[in-house]
């Protein structure tokens, strides 16, 4: 088994995962504009759960191969079981090919964003079992001092078993048979399923960024630590505004409130004096990842003043139930967590591949241009769409459904011209780190299989 | 460089999880325990209940605006009369498929549907706006 094999396996999956997020999110677009485009064969509601199954596997698997592939680096010694890492990517793989055939064939019976059958999310839980057994396993006894990424990676792996799990007390007739307690404990569990997959990503970027510019506040600091605080309390609490509207006790509602979602001031901060940081010091040869994670802080701050907008329940009761709040979930999703996450697929792969990313290069830059200029328009035209129902929602009672439908069909042209442009830069980005997983699992001059000294001690690091 | 390092501080983790413990059983007990409408869910409601996610109308439509957007939100689609929820469970319409579902199965999904309609409003139109940016729903019968 080659070196490494594991982190680029999941990395390769996870990129196989994004392309097919985003050809089905295409189809998707197009269906908005004429709901009859297959609609017998696969109809609107088998390819939303696809889409959503897709872009999920692209998140979470793209996070597996980086942490596999940095805990080893970072703590200075082998994993603790590269056996059981094959098992949990095995394990994904063959319960994610099972999950899309379900939801193709129209097999459903979970809840929205989950929703095949409730027996495959148990591969699923067992999955994250065996990672968490693996990371814990891995650094016991390893470090004194854990630095902040690594709290954020234990805390995202402990708290996606607990929401994860949470998300099925629907099985439970005491929770499923109030329509006000269903609604609230499955928005409470999603809210803090993102909140711990956030987790996760954000200590991937703190990593990414230490990894960088050798900068030991931002594995040490106490703003780092603040971020990882305000972060969590976010994981705990920062759920409600989803669920400001369903009529549970305001207490929950207040709480949410209170907390916000300041987490992404913080996290904006810190970008930005690390920024600062790497202006002074081009040298470092990781500059792609580094050009990523730049464009990841410009989403950061417009998806601040929505996230922001939403939080406040006065507003959100007129953005709630509109394209706004998607507009906010595709924001954050594509232009932050997407763009760290592919900071950290670029990182791994310029550790072995810097020569054919660099002879990329220019369709790179040239991808990334056109991702986030579409991604602007695709956000733009969510927000536009999201306000004239919001419009209807609220204050004009007399227009039928169907007429305004009909009356958001030039946002939802602009949605699919622009879901094309963001597929199509995402493919320019894409193509070259594909070359170089088809070099890595292709390759005949492969002969490490462990971990080397001079690996362990480059680690970065800490 | 570790031995710099500050320790995370645990009073403040210790005090997030045990308030978040404390707001989880809150959550899932008296902060939930409201039944807005007069009428419980019935048992054909419950049936109701489990067929809208085996055919996973969320995908399309919304309840208290949370789903799909290419469907209307089907809160209080009921107060429009059964008869109107039957026509497309039934027949299906321009976009949504005909499931070609059994008898059973229609009045089960409309049952959970009225059961809905009684929870409460979605667009909320009795809500009041406080000083601080929060609202108060006013009345909560529909």
């Amino acid at each position: 088994m080659k070196k490494d094999f594991v982190p680029h396996l999941f990395i390769g999956i996870a990129l196989i995962s994004l392309v097919a997020a985003l050809a089905i999110g295409c189809i998707a677009a197009v269906q908005y504009l004429y709901p009859s485009f297959l609609k017998e064969q696969l109809a609107f509601y088998k390819i939303r759960p696809i889409h959503v199954t897709f872009a999920f596997s692209w998140i979470v698997l793209s996070i597996f191969g980086g942490i596999y592939y940095y805990l080893p680096r970072i703590c200075g010694a082998q994993l603790h079981s590269k056996g059981l890492s094959r098992v949990h990517a095995y394990l994904f793989a063959a319960t994610g090919i099972t999950i899309i055939l379900a939801l193709a064939l129209g097999v459903f019976g979970g809840r929205e964003y989950l929703a095949f059958s409730p027996i495959l999310s148990i591969p699923v839980l067992i999955g994250w079992g065996l990672f968490g057994f693996n990371y814990f396993r891995t650094l016991y006894k390893r470090l004194e001092k854990w630095p902040v990424f690594l709290w954020m990676w234990a805390t995202g792996i402990v708290f996606f078993l607990f929401t994860f799990t949470e998300a099925y007390l629907w099985l439970i007739p005491y929770f499923r048979n109030s329509l006000v307690r269903d609604l609230t404990v499955q928005w409470k569990s999603f809210g803090s399923l993102v909140g711990s997959l956030n987790m996760l990503i954000y200590g991937t970027a703190l990593f990414l960024m230490y990894s960088i510019t050798k900068d030991e506040k931002l594995a040490y600091g106490a703003k780092s630590f603040a971020l990882y605080f305000l972060a969590l309390a976010n994981l705990l609490y920062g759920w409600g505004h989803h669920t400001y509207i369903v009529p549970a006790d305001p207490w929950i509602r207040t709480i949410a409130y209170a907390i916000s979602m300041t987490e992404l001031i913080i996290l904006g901060n810190i970008i930005w004096q690390w920024r600062k940081t790497v202006r002074s010091s081009l040298k470092y040869s990781e500059l792609l990842p580094a050009r990523l994670l730049y464009s990841a802080d410009l989403w950061v701050f417009l998806n601040l003043v929505l996230a922001l907008m939403i939080s406040v329940p006065a507003i959100n009761i007129l953005t709630h139930g509109t394209r706004i709040t998607v507009a906010h979930a595709m924001g954050t999703t594509i232009g932050i967590n997407s763009t760290i996450l592919l900071a950290s697929v670029f990182y791994i792969l310029s550790q072995k591949y810097s020569g054919v990313l660099e002879q990329y290069s220019g369709l790179i830059n040239k991808g990334i241009y056109v991702f986030h200029i579409s991604l602007f328009a695709f956000f733009a035209f969510l927000v536009m769409s999201g306000i004239e129902r919001s419009g209807w929602l609220n204050y004009d009672t007399t227009v039928t459904f169907s007429a305004l439908q009909l009356s958001l069909r030039p946002y939802l042209i602009g949605f699919l011209i622009s879901g094309v442009g963001l597929a199509v830069g995402v493919l320019m980005i894409v193509s070259p780190a594909l070359r170089c997983l088809y070099c890595f699992f292709m390759g005949h001059n492969e002969v490490e299989t462990e971990l080397s000294e001079s690996d362990l001690l480059n680690a970065g690091t800490v | 460089m570790a031995e710099k390092a500050p320790r995370i501080n645990q009073r403040v983790l210790f005090t997030l999880l045990v308030g978040f413990a404390v707001f989880t059983i809150f959550v899932y007990t008296a902060g939930t325990d409201v039944e807005p409408g007069p009428i419980p869910i019935s048992n054909i409601g419950r049936d109701g209940r489990l067929l809208y996610q085996k055919y996973n109308c969320t995908s399309c439509h919304q309840l208290y605006g949370l789903g799909g957007y290419i469907g209307p939100d089907l809160t209080n689609a009921a107060g429009k009369g059964e008869a109107y929820l039957k026509a497309f469970l039934q027949n299906g319409s321009a976009v949504m498929p005909n499931y070609n579902l059994p008898e059973h199965e229609i009045e089960a999904i409309t049952a959970y549907l009225v059961y809905v309609n009684e929870t409460g409003h979605f667009p909320e139109k009795m809500a009041q706006r406080t000083w601080y940016g929060s609202f108060k729903i006013l009345g909560n019968t529909p």
